[in-house]
């Protein structure tokens, strides 16, 4: 640039009154916009990691969530047997049938509760979650009223923790154990024994759903063909993953009204920083007049306030970042309309969402800067001299 | 005649203000050559400043042409004259127009940034330039802390660090007290005669302009033949 950059830092830091003003409201703009991105970024990787890639999850034809599906055990030693299916190393299939409903907890900042799912299963469905682990304490034991909670709904409920009793219906049941689903949604839920809950819930002959591992990426399209197309099973097949990614759209009404949020703010910040920039064109007029007397030309001119106005959103842009990185790994909930219970998830800000949002404030630099940059240019230097 | 640095031809610069029209400049015709230090005087309005903005290209005349070893200035486009005024003219305003922000190291590197030399060039031929004007122990300072002489020096290195052909000055010491306008008079006239610089300078001080070699009166836009000067002078 002809134009030394340092004329415009420099340029900044002396009206650093307004500098900081006008990037603060750059900031606060970025921030909105990259809380929202974070949110749905942290829900998102949750739900996607949840799994294992050749895991199917079968469900009653027509449901659409495991909540609303039905299992019958008849079902499930028909499903279990078919080809394609993995092995436990004791030569088990790698087949589970889980029952799953809703319970509500209580929490300080929820005094009403809150819907999480509760999900019965046997140690073949827990030996198939390979990277759910149990952090603290030790897995439920079959018979027992006795459940483990994932570290999601642990960290947010005082009343799961271990050697808590929680009232549910028939009984009372004992947190015995902290489950570790990494990222994965199994941190939002609860895990039991499959007999002790469908005897509670009187379900032993309506279960909800069977969790399935492929042999391999064909025996599992294989699968899926096998048995949604077996008229006497009745049934659905999906990828697991397929299936907590299409729960990614809990996210979407806050993810809209983020969104549209932020570009009205946007829209503010950017007359903000077109009202700085104008106002540093006309405090400058004399210097602008100079410049173009030494031999600076026009487009030298506007090229000099773009990156003005443009370094100027470049530091909304980072302490927008700034104020957004205290919210990375912060653990929050989210109402899904698939499971009709909270998704418990970490906010996640990644580099690039940081980077989205440097570039969300360059924009509005970039259009806070146009036209005063253009009437800075279009100065006759003899006019541009006189004022002031 | 090839030593003709400015030759300006029925110059005449109108300005037209509602309905009124100001003849700031009419039918000049000027020729200077090379190696000359011509000063401007006249009243205030007589002009003075619209013959040498006219001869910076810093705005178009009404009608005439003014042309620059040659080159008439009406003939070259907007980033044309951007260049030719980088390499050619060097300008001394009254209110010295320093850029606050800059040292004066750095005000004065300023013009070299159009230029093709490297930054160790350009700050070599900068600290020359300053030197030159007697302020080589002021690098660093910004203009806020200079006196007002020091000011109009550092202009006058920003305006020599290109070493144009020809430097012009619009009442460089207009701003000063009488000592720091001595200094800045004795430094034009040490350019115009060490470095053989093409010099025009507006002056209101019948003193200042004793240092050119000849004066040039305006009066009512009218620039007087040589040797004649207005009643009141
Ligand atoms: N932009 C303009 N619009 C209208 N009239 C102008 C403009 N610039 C200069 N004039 C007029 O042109 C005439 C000559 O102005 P100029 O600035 O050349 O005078 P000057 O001799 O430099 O005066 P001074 O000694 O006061 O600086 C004046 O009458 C002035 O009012
Ligand atoms: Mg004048």
């Amino acid at each position: 640039m002809k134009i030394p950059i340092s004329y415009n830092i420099r340029n900044l830091i002396a009206r650093r009154t307004t500098t900081i003003m006008t990037a603060l409201g750059i900031a606060l703009t970025v921030a909105v916009l990259l809380s929202v991105f974070a949110l749905v970024e942290g829900l998102r990787s949750s739900l996607v990691s949840t799994g294992d890639p050749l895991n199917l999850l079968v469900t009653r034809k027509g449901s659409t969530a495991e909540l609303n599906s039905s299992m019958t055990p008849e079902q499930f030693q028909v499903i279990k047997v078919k080809p394609g299916i993995a092995k436990l190393p004791n030569g088990e299939p790698m087949a589970s049938l889980e029952l799953v409903t809703v319970i509500v907890l209580e929490s300080p900042d929820n005094p009403s509760g809150i819907n999480i799912t509760m999900r019965g299963l046997n140690l073949t469905g827990a030996a198939m979650r390979e990277s759910v682990k149990v952090s603290e304490g030790r897995l439920f034991q079959p018979g027992k009223r006795e459940i483990v909670v994932g570290k999601g709904v642990a960290k947010r409920y005082p009343t799961a923790r271990i050697g808590s009793k929680i009232d549910l219906g028939r009984g009372q049941w004992e947190v015995v154990g902290i489950l570790d689903g990494g990222r994965s949604a199994s941190n939002s839920e609860i895990f039991c024994d499959l007999a002790q809950l469908a005897a509670d819930q009187n379900r032993e002959t309506g279960l909800s759903s069977v969790l399935l591992r492929a042999t391999d990426e064909v025996a599992k399209q294989a699968l899926i063909n096998d048995l949604t197309s077996d008229r006497r099973l009745n049934v659905d097949a999906v990828s697991e993953r397929a299936y907590y990614e299409s729960q990614t759209g809990a996210a979407a009404p806050i993810q809209f009204l983020g969104i549209f949020v932020a570009v009205i703010m946007s829209i503010g910040s950017s007359f903000a920083a077109m009202n700085t920039m104008y106002a540093a064109v006309a405090r400058r007029a004399p210097e602008i007049g100079t410049l173009r007397v030494l031999g600076f030309s026009k487009p030298g001119i506007l090229a000099s306030f773009m990156i003005e106005s443009l370094l100027l959103s470049l530091l909304g842009g980072i302490i927008g970042c700034l104020l957004v990185l205290p919210l990375n790994n912060f653990t929050t909930g989210i109402g899904s309309f698939t499971t009709f219970s909270e998704i418990t998830f970490d906010f996640r800000i990644t580099p690039e969402i940081m980077l989205s949002g440097i570039i969300f404030a360059l924009v509005m630099g970039l259009i806070g800067g146009l036209f005063p940059a253009f009437s800075a240019a279009r100065k006759q230097i003899l006019t541009a001299l006189k004022q002031n | 005649m090839s030593d003709v640095v400015i030759q300006a031809n029925n110059l005449t610069k109108e300005y037209v203000r509602d309905e009124f029209r100001v003849m700031a400049l009419d039918d000049a015709n000027l020729q200077v050559h090379q190696g000359e230090f011509i000063a401007l005087m006249g009243p205030s309005g007589s002009g003075k400043s619209t013959l040498l903005h006219l001869m910076a290209a810093m705005d178009r005349p009404t009608s005439g042409s003014i042309s620059v070893f040659g080159q008439n200035l009406q003939t070259l486009s907007d980033a044309e004259i951007a260049r030719w005024r980088n390499t050619h003219i060097g300008f001394v305003f009254q209110s010295f127009n320093l850029i606050p922000v800059l040292t004066a190291m750095e005000n004065v590197e300023l013009p070299l940034k159009l230029t093709k030399l490297n930054k160790t060039q350009r700050r070599e031929q900068a600290k020359r330039a300053l030197e030159l004007v007697g302020l080589g122990d002021r690098l660093g300072h910004t203009p806020r802390q200079l006196s007002g002489g020091q000011e109009q020096r550092v202009a006058i290195a920003r305006a020599i660090v290109t070493d144009p052909d020809v430097i012009l000055a619009d009442e460089p010491t207009g701003n000063l007290d009488a000592a720091s306008a001595r200094d800045v008079l004795t430094l034009l006239g040490r350019l115009n005669k060490e470095f053989n610089k093409t010099l025009i300078m507006v002056t209101h001080d019948p003193g200042a302009a004793k240092t050119a070699s000849k004066i040039r009166y305006l009066e009512k836009g009218k620039l007087l033949p040589e040797g004649q000067k207005p009643a009141e002078y």
